[in-house]
């Protein structure tokens, strides 16, 4: 190479050097955004925020009920910041990047928990993390059986359907009666993860009943399978008449899957009967299919009677008056903006209440709208109980939090603490604008780290306390420190000690893109003390990247 | 098999727990050796360690051969120190151990399929969306309290497969290491001891302290317990009790003998770890599921699986840790009688293998037997028809707990408020003494 063609490439380099280095000094910097920032999808409009703000009032007047008779306090609102936090984690999975701080920060003071809630109802990062969510209650976190199984391409078609604001209703319906192979029609996995290579390519609908009455049911009648319920717990009567539910109800709700089975051309009905040998009876026996509970809204609908048996049960499931389902529905929606449920564990709920306030409210008005989720998540983003503070100036107790009247402390799950360090350590937005090479490492990233850490399966919403591996993956592992240590064009604790005009500067960024939040005073003080030890800028914020990521307030919502 | 320079005195227990101070093996080592001078035989602890075999291992190519029948395959069956008892070629290391193994010939499940079937031997329980159950090696943590500073509970190249606490809780979930040539993970601070401390101090004294402000009562206690854990952790990686899976600290002969292998070196750090008072080390060894060209595949992997597995046994003879230490060696399933067109063999949950040894189990016994001459209706219960004296996982499982002294049959309650058995199975009485 001649000297002038190098002295080219080096000045070309240098160029951009110095762009990316204008960039993220920008970037640092409180007066504006580093870039545009995306427009904000038009929500709802005026008379539907109307209508559904109506929805709202209903269910904070049932909590204030609540509190008042139980003579609890309750905290006072939280400031927007960690409001939206709360959003971010419970629509994406992940905190705020300094670049969408910046941007809120920007907005008028009382629109930014809006705004932010809006964008990202519209931004793929909510369907594809909503469809790993909603994914672990419908097929699991397994890999399941070789072949006829494809997880990753159900959890796409999920996502897609999400992001396309397909009805809830309508794909639960799609997911029940699901036909073809299992790549072409991704929604059959749904059935296809039941089969069994010893099964000889039938689904099975003990795994399939199972999975219906705690997925779309919320009702827990696994124990039915065996044995009629001798412990009152699974009551399919009314109110007045209790009604213990039999080995019976179970596989009669089986049976409205016997008829899929496998095949060349994928999952077919072909129209075989559910045969069962019951507890203490000599013989097998041909069950006929029969919902569990509100059966009229099959037998008086003479639509549904011509209707093959999958079909009636989707009919029967997303029936508009089917309420026990949507309750399963929101309270699992619930579970999910807040880390715990509603009515705990989130998937049994008993049929006949008596319920939390504020279920059967929004339960009922999630039917009425269609299953329409973003409706839901917007109504309980709005919600006081999503809003207070979870810290107060009166002796928080459990029973606090249990009457939702602090805002709950609830652990991180695994995918929200790797997807939360990977955005924090990063000045820009991680998102589908992202480099493809930035995704890609971020996906390896959060993978790797999931799998130390610990996933935690199907069991979304369990409090398990945090192990020592968990402390030790934090403290000492190779994501914390490579995302942490000197990197100037990937770091951003590396871009904060370059460019931040001083230390005070330094620790409020850094603040803000891991905890989202500005120092306290005292906090600050504190920090600038330390700094003032001779340590060099960049060790100080490294230092105090690694110290905020290994905090409490970082892995946990609150 | 001898051990170094070919003197069991040379590893003897004593002989051990003299260099325990200079191999840092442990205040438990210290106390043993104590013991010893006041006792002839100290009580140990039970422990377990289990060699997952993933991917299912072939019983005609390891532990049950039928060689020069119709579905034998290639592979001879070799005499071995236990009486009567034949294994195949694969395993010439083994077959000197034999005498101290009581192998199971007849173990049915009703899972074929690798995952499923994973959690099933695993858990001893088929999956069940409704729960998730505890692996052998977290029931054993949570019934035998007390041990080592570092976890009980230990998985060596796990392959996302680690044992997990189940309904017990994640913290009975195993900790996961990978081949012990690495340091292992997680436990070193990437900066000096002194800035670590610094980020220690700050952690505590400035973040957390402001965190439990206007919160929970005693929230670390109650509620988090992040602070807590954190100590933990911390004691964990100042502990000398690390120093076991330094396999790098055993002479290189020792070392060769497990084989170079990271399964090799993951047995030999097992040994160590239970040494130190870990409850339970799972060794995980990939690469069983043979679909084609089975004979090699087997053959390959059995020449991993024999040295380690047979030093395995003879050294914690030799280190008087195989009374308390149970070994349990096998895999998800078996593989078909039928060799497939490829020459490979496929998914057999109908009669497989298992063999366990130490903790007390009656040595060079087998118990249940494969057909030579198997009927291969398609029929479930024509197949078992097969198998002298049936055992299921389940019943694998209350052996392995009775064994360990744990009660099988005792029931704890779900966090849903359900209760479960340990296990569901009966012991085998014959192979337990």
């Amino acid at each position: 190479m001649k000297w002038y063609q190098s002295l080219a490439r080096w000045t070309l380099l240098a160029a951009v050097g110095l762009l990316g280095v204008g960039y993220l000094a920008n970037g640092l910097s409180g007066d504006g955004r580093s870039t545009q920032p995306p427009p904000i999808p038009k929500g709802t409009t005026a008379s539907e925020t109307a209508d559904w703000m109506e929805v709202v009032r209903d269910v904070d007047a049932e909590f204030e009920t609540t509190w008042t008779r139980e003579s609890l306090s309750t905290a006072p609102a939280a400031d927007w910041q960690t409001v939206s936090r709360r959003v971010s984690l419970a629509l994406i999975g992940s905190s705020i990047s300094l670049e969408d701080m910046r941007w809120l920060e920007s907005l008028p003071e009382g629109t930014q928990v809006d705004a932010l809630t809006e964008r990202l109802l519209a931004d793929h990062r909510f369907a594809d993390y909503w469809a790993e969510r909603l994914g672990r209650a419908y097929v699991g976190a397994d890999e399941g059986p070789f072949i006829v199984y494809r997880r990753r391409r159900f959890i796409t078609w999920l996502s897609q359907q999400l992001h396309d604001q397909v009805p809830y209703s309508q794909i639960v319906r799609q997911l029940i009666t699901a036909k073809g192979i299992w790549t072409e029609n991704p929604q059959v996995n749904f059935l296809t993860v039941t089969l069994d290579t010893t099964e000889k390519g039938r689904v099975d609908p003990v795994r399939l009943a199972a999975r219906t009455s705690r997925a779309f049911l919320g009702m827990r009648i696994d124990c039915l399978e065996c044995h009629d319920d001798f412990l009152g717990n699974v009551n399919l009567g009314t109110t007045s008449e209790p009604l213990e539910g039999t080995q019976r109800d179970f596989h009669h709700l089986a049976a409205f899957y016997s008829t899929a089975a496998n095949s060349i051309q994928g999952i077919r009905d072909d129209g075989e009967a559910y045969e069962y040998q019951f507890l203490y009876e000599d013989e097998t026996e041909e069950v006929e299919p029969i919902v569990p509970f509100l059966p009229e809204l099959l037998t008086t609908d003479p639509a549904a009677d011509d209707l093959p048996t999958r079909q009636q049960l989707a009919h029967w499931v997303t029936h508009p008056e089917n309420i026990p389902a949507a309750r399963a529905a929101v309270n699992r929606v619930w579970a999910l903006m807040f880390g715990k449920p509603l009515s705990d564990p989130v998937d049994d709920i008993p049929l006949h209440g008596p319920f939390p306030a504020g279920l059967d409210r929004l339960a009922h008005d999630f039917a009425e709208h269609d299953w329409d989720l973003r409706r839901l998540i917007r109504i309980i983003s709005h919600l006081q109980t999503f809003q207070l503070d979870s810290r107060c100036d009166f002796e928080v107790t459990s029973e606090h939090e249990q009457a939702w009247a602090v805002y709950p402390l609830i652990r991180l799950r695994p995918e929200q603490v790797a997807s939360s360090i990977i955005q924090s350590c990063r000045l820009a937005t991680l998102d589908r604008q992202s480099a493809l090479l930035v995704q890609l490492q971020a996906f390896g990233e959060k993978n790797d780290f999931i799998n130390r850490y610990g996933d935690t399966g199907e069991d979304e919403f369990g409090q398990d306390a945090i192990t020592i591996t968990q402390r030790l993956l934090a403290m000492n592992g190779k994501l914390v420190n490579e995302r942490t240590g000197e990197n100037p064009f990937m770091n951003a604790s590396s871009q904060i000690a370059m460019f931040a005009t001083d230390d005070a500067h330094a620790v409020e960024i850094t603040y803000l893109s891991i905890l989202n939040r500005r120092p306290t005073d005292e906090e600050s003080a504190a920090w600038i003390r330390q700094s003032e030890q001779g340590v060099s800028r960049r060790q100080f914020v490294e230092d105090l990247y690694w110290i905020l990521i290994n905090s409490s307030e970082f892995s946990w919502n609150h | 098999m001898n051990i170094d320079c070919g003197s069991h005195a040379h590893l003897s227990r004593r002989s051990l727990l003299q260099s325990a101070g200079a191999l840092s093996m442990t205040a438990l080592a210290n106390q043993l050796a104590r013991g010893s001078e006041q006792s002839s035989k100290p009580v140990r602890p039970k422990s377990i360690i289990i060699l997952w075999l993933k991917g299912a291992p072939s019983q005609y190519e390891t532990f049950d051969p039928h060689a020069g029948t119709k579905y034998g395959g290639e592979v001879a069956a070799i005499d071995t120190t236990a009486r009567d008892v034949q294994i195949s070629e694969f395993l010439p290391q083994t077959a000197e151990q034999m005498h101290r193994v009581a192998l199971v010939r007849s173990v049915t499940s009703k899972e074929g399929d690798h995952q499923r079937a994973f959690y099933n031997i695993q858990t001893g329980w088929r999956p069940d969306p409704t729960v998730v159950h505890p692996s052998i090696g977290s029931i054993v943590c949570h019934e035998l309290p007390g041990g080592a500073d570092i976890p009980r509970h230990i998985s060596i190249l796990p392959d996302n497969s680690a044992g997990r606490g189940g309904y017990l809780g994640a913290k009975y979930d195993a900790f996961k290491v990978y081949d012990p040539a690495n340091k292992v993970p997680d436990i070193r601070p990437y900066v000096g001891e002194k800035r670590f401390q610094r980020r220690v101090d700050g952690l505590m004294d400035v973040v957390e302290s402001n965190f439990r402000k206007g919160r929970l009562r005693d929230l670390d206690r109650d509620r988090t317990l992040h602070g807590i854990a954190t100590k933990s952790a911390l004691t964990m990686m100042d502990s000398d009790q690390l120093a076991a899976f330094e396999v790098d600290k055993e002479s290189k002969a020792l070392r060769s003998q497990f084989g170079e292998t990271a399964f090799g070196r993951g047995c030999l750090a097992a040994a160590r770890l239970i040494e130190v008072g870990v409850r339970c080390v799972e060794v995980g060894l990939s690469g069983w599921d043979t679909h084609a060209d089975n004979h090699n595949g087997q053959r390959t992997q059995c020449e991993i699986l024999d040295p380690a597995y047979a030093t395995l046994l003879q050294v914690l003879a030799d280190r008087d840790l195989l009374d308390s230490t149970l070994v349990v060696c096998g895999g998800e399933f078996g593989r078909t009688p039928k060799i497939n067109p490829v020459g490979g063999r496929d998914h057999w949950p109908h009669g497989f293998s298992i063999a366990l040894a130490g903790c007390g189990l009656r040595q060079g016994i087998v118990h249940g037997a494969t057909s030579p001459d198997p009927k291969l209706d398609n029929k479930e219960k024509d197949l078992l028809t097969n198998v002298a004296d049936p055992v299921t996982v389940q019943d694998i499982h209350a052996t392995i707990l009775k064994a360990l002294e744990v009660r099988f049959e005792r029931e704890l309650i779900t966090p849903i408020g359900r209760p479960l058995k340990l296990s569901e199975g009966t012991p085998i009485e014959s192979i337990l003494s």
